[in-house]
Parts: C-alpha cells; structure tokens; sequence
C-alpha cells in the first residue's frame, strides 16, 4: 500500500508534465486539425533554454535563492521558446496553409528533426546533468518498512502544473483572446468573416503552446536534473497519446490524459517491466486510436463531403 | 475555392512588392536578424560543456550569434533586392494562369533523365574502375552506390504506400527491420542460404504489413501516421528488449555472407574465382552485391510501374484522391489499403535481408525512427508518386553528404573540425520543411496520372 501511494505521487508529477505538453498538442489540433510533430522537439529546446539560464543566474551571477532562480528561469524560457514556437509556425506551417492534406505533417516532421539535429550540432551530444536544486521531502506516511514521501520538486511541479492551467482556462474561456480562439476552432471561415484576426490567432495558439511546453521543459529538468538532444522525441509521443486519450481538441482532456498515461507508465514500470514502458505508451495509444479515435472528453468527428 | 483565394492573396502582394522602397527592405531584414538574434539566445550563444569538476561549464560564443545575425541579414536584403523582382514578375504571371483556363504544358524531364540514370547505374561499378584505375580502388564509389540503391529501393517500396495509395506511413523502417532479421535469424540458426530467406524475408514483411494495416483501416490522415509511428517504435523496442530472441540491443552478427547462386566467394577451390577461372579478387562479392540491389531496385520500380496499370493500382491512386468517392464508387478499401501495405512492407523486407546479408550484422539501432523519417523525405523530394523522382531525391539526400565530406576547401573556409556529416541530418529537416513551402509536388514534379481524361485518343 505504501508503495502504491509513493508510485502513485510520482505518476501524477510525471502525470502534469506530460498533461502540459500535452496541451500543445491538443490547441493546434484543435484549431488548425494539424499534428504537430515538432512541439515534443520544442519541448527538449525548451530544457536547453532552461539549462542554459540556470547555469548563468547560479554560477555567474551567483544567486542563491531558490525561488528566485527558478521563476527567472521560467519566465526567460518561457519567452524565448514562445518566440521559437512563433518563428516556426511562421516559417515552416503558415505557408502550407491550402497546401495538400499531408503537408503540414511532413513539415513538422522536418521541423522535428531540424530541431534536435540543431541543439545537437550546438549543444554537443552528451547528456547534461545539473545539479539538484531542492533536495528536500516531505515525509507524509512513515513506519518500519517504508517511508511515503512528496519531495518538494514534486510539489513544485504539480503546483505550478495546477496554477498555470487555471490560469490558462481562464485565459481561454473568459478572455477576448480565448473566444477568438474558440471561434476557429469551430469554424475558421465563419470566424474570418466575423472579424477575427485568423493569423494572429493561430500565432498566438502556437506561442502559448511553446510557452506551455517551456514550462514542462524547465519542471523536466527540474525533476530528473539531466537532460540531452534526444530528449524530445518520447515525451512528445507519450504527450500526443495523452492528448489523444483525453480526446484531442479538449484541454481539460488534454490533463486529464497526462496524468493516465503518467500514471499507467509509472505503475507499469513499478509493477510489470521498466524496459517496456514506452512500449506501454504506444500500445494505449494504437488502441485508443483504433477504439474510441475521439478519446474520453473528445467530441466525435464527423467528416463532411 | 482554392483558386479563388490564390488570387485574393496574389494582388494585394504584386501591389505592396513593388512599391517596396529600400528603407523599408532594409527594415525588413532587421527584423529577421533581430528575430535570429532571439532564437540564438541562449542555446547558440553559450555552450554547455562537462567541465573538470562535477558541474557544467559555460563557454560564450556571441561571435557566432553576430555571425548568425549579420547572414540572416545580409540573405534577407538579398532575397528582397533580387528575388523580389523575379517573384514580382512571377506573380503577375502566375495571377495570369491562374485566370486563363488553359491546361499547363507537361514537362517531361524523365525521357532525358531517366535511361541516362539507368545506364550509370548499370555501368557504375565499370566506370568506377575505369575512373579509379582499378577494382579494388573503386570500392569507394561501388559501396556508396550500393548505400544510394538501397534507400532508392526502400524509396520506391514506401512510394506504393505514400505516393500511391497515400497512406502515410511513418513505421516503414519496422518492415525492413523484419526483413533484417529475418534473414539473420533463418540464416543463423536454420542455415538457410540467401535465395531461400530472400522470398521469406518478403513475406514476413508482407505479414507484418497486413497486421499493421488491419487495425489502422478506418484510421485516416494524421492519426494513421501516428499509429504507424508507434507500431514502428514497438517493433524496435521488441528487437531491444527480448534479448534471447533477437540478440537485445547488441544485435545478431557474423551473418553468413551472399554467395553466387550457391557458389561462395571464396579463394579456395569451389570458389567464385576458381569455378569461373578469374584471378581471386574480394571485390567480386562487392560488384555482385551491387548488381544484387539494383536488380531488386528495378524489381520494385517494375512492379511498381506495372501494378499502376492495375485496376488495384487505379484504386490505389483513386483512394489517394478521395477515400469517399472511392467507397462510393464500389471499391474495396479494405483490399486496397491492405494490399498497398503489403506490397510496400515486401520491398522493405526484401531490402533489409539485402542490408542483413551485406553488412553481416544487424543491430536494432539501424532501425530507428530517423530512417523512417529519411525515407520518408525522400519519397517527399521525389515528388509523392514519381519514380525518378525518388531516385534523384535518394541520390541527392544519401549521395551529397557522402560528397560533402570529402571536399577539402570546406574545411579550409569552416575550420579543421568541420566535419559535414554533422549537418547531414538538420540539413535533411530544413530541406523537408523547404520542400514542402516552396514544391510540395517534389523536385521532378512529374506525377503523370495513370489514367488522364483524353489519354485515350493519344
């Protein structure tokens, strides 16, 4: 029982990473119906970002408090990688707008390997360690055998997980950017003729999306204290099954599903094999793809002539 | 529709490009240096190195991101002040198509290009001999012709099922892994000679293609690529994890080699040499593998070729445009998607018991999703559909960056360390994304229907 309750706190903190990536995924799809390919590889740029500016606030600027550096760090890496995820859409989606059904898809996909061949080229190859930037648990259950804890990385993960996403709610369901936003997802014709600035909505879904997957990246580094080139590629897949489980276009979904796919990775790890957990990953997602393409929160798709 | 708003987007541009004044282009490429200037913070600007200690250490490198800045500049200007006159004019004229109904003239590079493609690569390991003075030194050009032929093969075999049927299949490298191992299995622990696995390597792949294809049927699009993807990644992680069958991730080796239809290439009596009275020479086995590869090349472009003159390849292709109207119309999209599958899987198969029998040694990091993705770029810059299209793009995409890394004065203009396989790859990812901007129909846009309206009367 201990130990299902200690694999069950670090399935939700690997949970609300992958809930946060997945949030990217799920908007694009929902307003431009594209796959976007790319957005785990911007996740892994995102990281370097992070490390990058850690290294520089710790060791050269010397700053010591934990907080601090840590919310300089997410914001700096936040901005930058939004501007990443502007310039791509920009550059390699935007023009493909009308193009042929598959296009934007291999865009990305060139877009994907662009990007990790690019940090690879400026980063080098090797993996990256940091070290650790909170150490401390909170001890939450204790006896002879075992001991539950929550350690304040974990803390810090799901907390920032759950006030970014009520912020971000609010930002879609109550603001004037949100509404636009909703508007082409449902109809970008219509919402064209409306008024709304189609573009620009659509920069903007792609900018906070990166700005969501900056915040994965930092709490990724965050958590497991390494990160390297290669690193984008199987969060990215298991965030997209996250997304697609949670039925694509949702966001609540999009969570929803981050925090099952973490969950079952974790247990699968803990309780069957550790060497085939991503195989776990990519089976759930053959199969809800295969049974119910529309996931638990996804509304069906019906496909008109 | 699609025309409609072509035009819509082509006249106000023509109207803002030409009264373009140089404040303003100059304006312009500040913007993209600024913009480069941000992307290149900090992930270009300073590099994390493992220093002596435990931690990293940083090493700025702002003269590289200035560098940066100034080219994306200096390009930007350049492209405004040169291009901006060209695509102005080509606007103008592609406005005028666009009004005129009359049909596009049909350029056909292929009847030039093609059997000259042809009678290289027939004759290349002659030429190369001739060019090096010798066999044995041209074993260079004859192994990267070999390396060109089996991504021109896998090329053409993904081509069946994304240029023609359009299903795009990202986890087409898990069927040349079937036909690797397939092969170095049977042959290791059955002692099966390679004309016997060859056929049996096709029809596991094929197998393998059919089990992928049924679930996926109803899955369209963007999810079938997904699903493919997975399927691809589980089959390495398998190869990976189950050691005792397939060796884990340090692979199955000393494979036996391919023989001459059951001759060896060996030195000693019974050998290739001495059965047909030549000096002995390892390179034998080497020409013969090449001639090995591009028979099964052609093979595949054959069947290709003739399947397309098919009712099924018709339905292929017909699925491709409109899976709707193709329902509709009667045909069977289940045969159909399945077949495609197995077909394309076949030639995977077949190609990889060749990369099986000629490196001796299979590992499942050769089947990675990156040459998926490769393969993939390739049947893209082909053009999605026409053969000598995806020759050339096989060429230019596995044949230039072997050049690339020979040619000396790279190194003097970019520095002793410059090893131009490094870019190889993000060079591949721009390309694609290029293509896919400026010729999404592919660098030979020769895509000639099957079946044309009026064909008949020719």
């Amino acid at each position: 029982m201990e130990f299902f309750a200690q694999q069950f706190i670090n399935g939700l903190t690997l949970g609300s990473i992958y809930g946060l990536i997945a949030l990217g995924y799920t908007m694009v799809f929902g307003i431009i119906g594209m796959v976007n390919f790319a957005h785990g590889d911007v996740f892994m740029l995102s990281s370097f970002i992070a490390l990058i500016f850690f290294l520089i606030l710790t060791t050269w600027l010397g700053l010591t408090s934990v907080a601090l550096v840590f919310l300089i760090v997410l914001i700096l890496a936040m901005v930058l990688t939004a501007l990443w995820g502007w310039a791509i859409e920009r550059a390699a989606y935007r023009p493909l707008r009308g193009s042929f059904r598959l296009a934007p898809l291999i865009s990305a996909i060139g877009v994907s390997i662009f990007l990790s061949n690019f940090v690879q080229v400026v980063q080098g190859a090797r993996n990256k360690p940091v070290p650790p930037l909170v150490r401390d648990v909170i001890v939450l259950y204790e006896n002879a055998q075992y001991t539950v804890t929550l350690s304040y990385k974990q803390a810090i993960i799901m907390t920032t997980t759950a006030l970014l996403l009520a912020g971000f709610w609010y930002l879609v369901q109550r603001t004037s950017f949100g509404r636009a936003q909703r508007a082409c997802e449902q109809d970008r014709r219509m919402a064209a003729l409306l008024g709304i600035n189609v573009d620009r909505t659509i920069s903007l879904t792609f900018v906070l999306g990166a700005a969501l997957a900056a915040v994965a990246g930092t709490l990724y580094l965050l958590y497991y204290g390494v990160v390297s080139f290669s690193d984008g590629f199987v969060p990215g897949v298991k965030a997209f099954t996250a997304a697609v489980l949670g039925g694509i276009g949702s966001l609540p979904g999009a969570v929803l599903g981050g925090l099952i796919i973490g969950l079952i990775e974790t247990f699968w790890s803990a309780y069957f094999s550790i060497e085939y957990k991503d195989v776990a990953a990519f089976l759930i997602l053959i199969v809800v793809l295969i049974f119910k393409p529309s996931g638990i929160l996804g509304r069906p798709e019906v496909e008109k002539v | 529709m699609a025309q409609g708003t072509t035009i819509g987007r082509v006249a106000p541009t023509v109207a803002r490009r030409s009264g373009a004044a140089l404040p303003e282009m100059i304006k312009d490429a500040a913007l993209f240096a600024l913009v480069t200037l941000g992307l290149a913070i900090p992930v270009v600007a300073y590099r994390t190195d493992l220093g002596q200690g435990t931690g990293l250490e940083l090493t700025g490198r702002w003269g590289l991101v200035a560098g940066l800045c100034a080219a994306v500049f200096v390009l930007r200007l350049a492209q405004r002040l040169v291009l901006g006159e060209v695509s102005r004019r080509r606007d103008i004229r592609t406005l005028a198509e666009a009004e005129s109904t009359a049909p596009a003239r049909v350029a056909r590079p292929g009847r030039i290009i093609g059997p000259l493609t042809l009678v290289v690569a027939l004759t290349l390991p002659l030429l190369a001999a001739l060019g090096s003075g010798g066999l044995s030194e041209g074993r260079y050009w004859i192994d990267l012709g070999i390396l060109i032929l089996t991504y021109v093969m896998l090329g053409w075999g993904l081509n069946i099922v994304v240029g023609l049927a359009g299903l795009l299949d990202l986890g087409y490298v898990a069927f040349y892994a079937v036909g690797a191992y397939s092969y170095a299995l049977l042959s290791t622990v059955f002692g099966l000679s390679f004309w016997v696995c060859l056929p049996l390597a096709g029809l596991f792949a094929a197998g393998f293609g059919v089990l992928l294809g049924f679930p996926v049927l109803r899955l369209r699009g963007d999810y079938l690529a997904i699903v493919t993807l997975a399927f691809g990644e589980i089959i390495r992680l398998v190869l990976i994890n189950w050691v005792d069958f397939s060796g884990g991730s340090a692979g199955l080796s000393s494979i036996p080699r391919a023989s001459f239809f059951g001759i060896p290439f060996t030195a000693g009596e019974g050998g290739f040499a001495n059965v047909f009275g030549l000096a002995f020479n390892p390179m034998h086995r080497v020409v013969f593998l090449y001639y090995l590869i591009l028979v099964l090349a052609l093979v595949t472009n054959l069947v290709t070729l003739r399947m397309r003159r098919l009712p099924l390849g018709r339905a292929w292709e017909a699925l491709r445009e409109d899976e709707i109207a193709c329902r509709s119309l009667g045909i069977d999209t289940t045969i159909t998607k399945l077949s495609a599958f197995a077909l394309g899987a076949m030639f995977a198969g077949f190609a990889g018991s060749f990369f099986a029998v000629r490196q001796g040694f299979v590992s499942p990091e050769s089947f990675n999703f990156l040459e998926s993705a490769i393969i993939l770029a390739i049947v893209v810059l082909g053009g999605m559909g026409s053969q000598l299209g995806v020759a050339v793009a096989a060429i230019a995409m596995v044949g230039a960056p072997e050049l690339l890394r020979n040619l000396g004065f790279l190194k003097a203009v970019f520095g002793e360390g410059f090893d131009p396989n490094e870019y190889r790859l993000l060079l591949f990812g721009l390309a694609m994304v290029a293509m896919m901007v400026w010729r999404p129909r592919g660098l030979i846009s020769e895509r000639t229907p099957s079946v044309r309206l009026g064909a008949r009367a020719r």
